[in-house]
């Protein structure tokens, strides 16, 4: 099995998807991300699924709770390329992703989070 | 593993079937490469391998998750005029006892979120399933052109 590899820009964790993941892979997966916040105190997580060409209901579960529980640990994230088709067959198959934060591409993805940082720290400190 | 099989279907044109194992999590990514390459080749469209493939991945995961190991068939015909394919997804495992409920969106034997049977049939053009308590599951989903 190939090991998703897990980068660092700046101060953010960016996850790109590149293999098709079967269940196994995607459950390490998200254990590596989270490891990997926790050891580097990231302040911020990108998933890139651009090459990513179906979420099921396991894939799709998983992006879902791997963003809720890297916000428990203080660190935002957003899913970054999700194709049209995806998008529209992740609809009809009536996965709740409601609460996930999304972006077109890295670039658009990585301003997200900078965003959400800001927000952030204006609250902690106003 | 595969075996092939060449058959005649009654002087009305060819159906071919291939039939995959399904015994692990590997097999799943076998059983949705499998459809996305005949629906690649049957030239259907992205958004129609997309939607297939992913029921797909959610049939053969049910057989992993609930019955333990099973098979996939992929049948493609090509009928006068009619230019198709059939998947049965196969298993000897407990069986559903009350099919109504299991095809509800939400119900879960396995606190999991229900979705895989629910949303499978929404997203193919036809799905059939039948079940026997302690006999198996047998699903069909159906496409065409
Ligand atoms: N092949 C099967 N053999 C036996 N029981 C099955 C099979 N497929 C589905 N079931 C039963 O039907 C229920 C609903 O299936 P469905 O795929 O919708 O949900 P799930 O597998 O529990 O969760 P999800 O697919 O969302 O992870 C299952 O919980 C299980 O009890
Ligand atoms: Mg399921």
């Amino acid at each position: 099995m190939v090991d998703i590899p897990i980068l660092m820009i700046g101060k953010n964790v960016v996850v790109p998807i590149q293999t098709e993941l079967n269940d196994i892979g995607a459950k390490k997966m998200q254990e590596d991300v989270l490891y990997k916040i926790e050891k580097t105190t990231a302040s911020g997580l990108v998933i890139d699924v651009s090459a990513v060409s179906i979420i099921d209901s396991f894939l799709g579960r998983i992006l879902v709770d791997t963003s809720k529980m890297a916000k428990l640990m203080g660190t935002e994230s957003v899913i970054v390329g999700m194709k049209k088709e995806v998008v529209l067959t992740l609809i009809q198959l009536g996965l709740r992703m409601e609460n996930l934060n999304t972006a077109l591409n890295l670039e658009d993805g990585l301003n997200l989070l900078r965003k959400l940082q800001e927000t952030l720290h204006g609250k902690i400190s106003g | 593993m595969e075996k092939y099989q060449d058959s005649r279907d009654s002087g009305q044109g060819q159906s071919v079937s291939t039939t995959i194992f399904v015994a692990s999590y590997e097999d799943v990514i076998v059983a949705r490469q499998k459809v996305r390459e005949l629906m690649n080749e049957m030239k259907f469209s992205l958004l129609d391998q997309t939607r297939v493939v992913t029921a797909v991945s959610e049939l053969s995961r049910n057989i992993i998750v609930h019955a333990g190991k099973g098979e996939m068939t992929i049948i493609k015909y090509d009928e006068s005029g009619r230019r198709g394919f059939r998947c049965i997804f196969e298993d000897k495992g407990p069986g559903i006892a009350d099919i109504d409920l299991a095809m509800r969106e939400g119900y879960s034997t396995t606190n999991s979120l229900g979705l895989g049977l629910s949303g499978s049939k929404k997203l193919c053009k036809n799905f059939s399933i039948q079940s026997t308590r302690g006999k198996g599951t047998r699903i069909e989903i159906a496409e065409w052109k």
